[in-house]
């Protein structure tokens, strides 16, 4: 077994591993810039044009996926095959607590799940707080992004 | 190169994920088979679902001749687990059988065997914050139990386990069986290793020990372990 350690100070969480998301299925052309229109919103810019592996600035949406709690749903704003921003569209907020907790949870996820990303982390050992539809919301936002 | 195969999955009360850089034909399928596994597992272990079987074991509804052959297989292991360290492993925590802090390290090591038998010799898998991985390098974070959100260290390695228990996320609610209280000696504790479900083990009983460092250093395992107060200690063989 081969190991080294590189000491880091960086911020990551339990959602960490979804953002080397690349698609489900092999795609032998998937530059990432090559992903189909349909899986950007109206406001995303279009990607830029005659780069094979770079695209413009996008955004993506992904599904709205239901929890107990009521849909998650976001949107991935990429540079590139790079995450620059994430938006929580919708968010369960029924109630003063829903509202309370996803003021404080939201924030935290998409700070977590960019500097992860910055990171360069693979998977983090001992976070396993995660939001199973935030997770959802964003692995499907990924997904498209990358050409499915 | 083939783009990375990556999937995630919420069961057992956590998040598993899984992430195969070298996808083949065989990839899809094996993953699917590996979730309905895994749904299997929880749908038998879980002690949040009165009508699983080690539910119905525990509570003297379901003879372990009645069970799943899994049940006894893994109460046998936590068992052998429990004479290794001197009865800081238990499967009857606070009394109540339970085995979960064998079940998840053992279902997620299963996954990654499942998908070196599919022929994938480089993928990770992690169950709710426990890794194993196959091949690499793989980067992986070790979170910092006083900042949430926050990685303490990184280790990279190939063929690697890593299995952390802290009370950051969940609290103190690791009981030191000899005492019944929680154990409170450390913030967090990291083991590494080449096979997570022993691994996953050995990290909840060295938690609840008095002191596991001197422990962990006889038995030669690579180990950090974050205090309380922030401070950082491990093994010799820690990296």
């Amino acid at each position: 077994m081969r190991r080294a350690v590189i000491t880091a100070s960086a911020t990551a969480a339990g959602v960490v591993l979804l953002l080397s998301l690349k698609p489900h299925e092999p795609s032998r052309t998937a530059a990432i810039s090559s992903a189909p229109a349909e899986a950007a919103t109206g406001s995303s810019a279009p990607p830029s044009a005659g780069s094979g592996t770079a695209g413009g600035t996008r955004t993506v949406t992904g599904s709205a996926v239901n929890t107990r709690y009521g849909p998650v749903q976001v949107k991935v704003t990429l540079n590139g095959s790079t995450i620059s921003k994430i938006d929580v569209v919708q968010y369960p907020t029924r109630d003063r607590r829903d509202r309370e907790i996803n003021s404080y949870a939201i924030p935290q996820l998409n700070q977590e799940a960019m500097t992860a990303q910055n990171a360069d982390i693979d998977v983090v050992s001992g976070a396993t707080y995660t939001s199973d539809g935030y997770t959802r919301s964003l692995q499907s936002a990924l997904d498209q992004a990358a050409g499915r | 190169m083939t783009a990375p195969v990556t999937h995630v999955e919420h069961v057992m009360g956590t998040v598993f994920s899984f992430t195969v850089r070298d996808p083949g034909p065989r990839t899809a399928a094996t993953l699917e088979r590996i979730v309905t596994r895994l749904h299997r597992i929880d749908e038998l272990f879980s002690t949040y679902r009165p009508e699983s079987e080690i539910s119905r074991l525990g509570r003297g509804e379901l003879p372990l001749t009645a069970c799943d052959p899994d049940v006894g297989w893994v109460l046998d292991r936590c068992a052998e687990l429990t004479a290794e360290t001197d009865g800081y492993f238990t499967a009857t925590p606070g009394g109540r059988l339970d085995p979960s802090g064998y079940v998840k390290g053992w279902a997620v090591e299963e996954a990654s065997r499942a998908l070196r038998d599919s022929g994938s010799g480089h993928h990770c898998v992690s169950g709710g914050g426990d890794v194993q991985t196959a091949g690499g390098p793989w980067r992986i974070g070790i979170a910092d139990p006083h900042r949430p959100g926050a990685v303490a260290r990184v280790v990279t390695g190939h063929d690697l386990a890593v299995a952390t228990s802290g009370t950051a996320e969940r609290g103190p609610h690791i009981l030191d069986p000899h005492t019944g209280r929680p154990a409170t000696t450390l913030a967090s504790l990291t083991l590494l290793g080449p096979h997570l479900t022993r691994l996953d083990a050995l990290t909840t009983a060295a938690f609840a020990m008095p002191t596991p460092l001197p422990w962990l250093t006889t038995h030669n395992i690579p180990a950090l372990a974050i205090h309380p107060d922030g401070h950082h200690e491990h093994t010799p063989t820690f990296p």
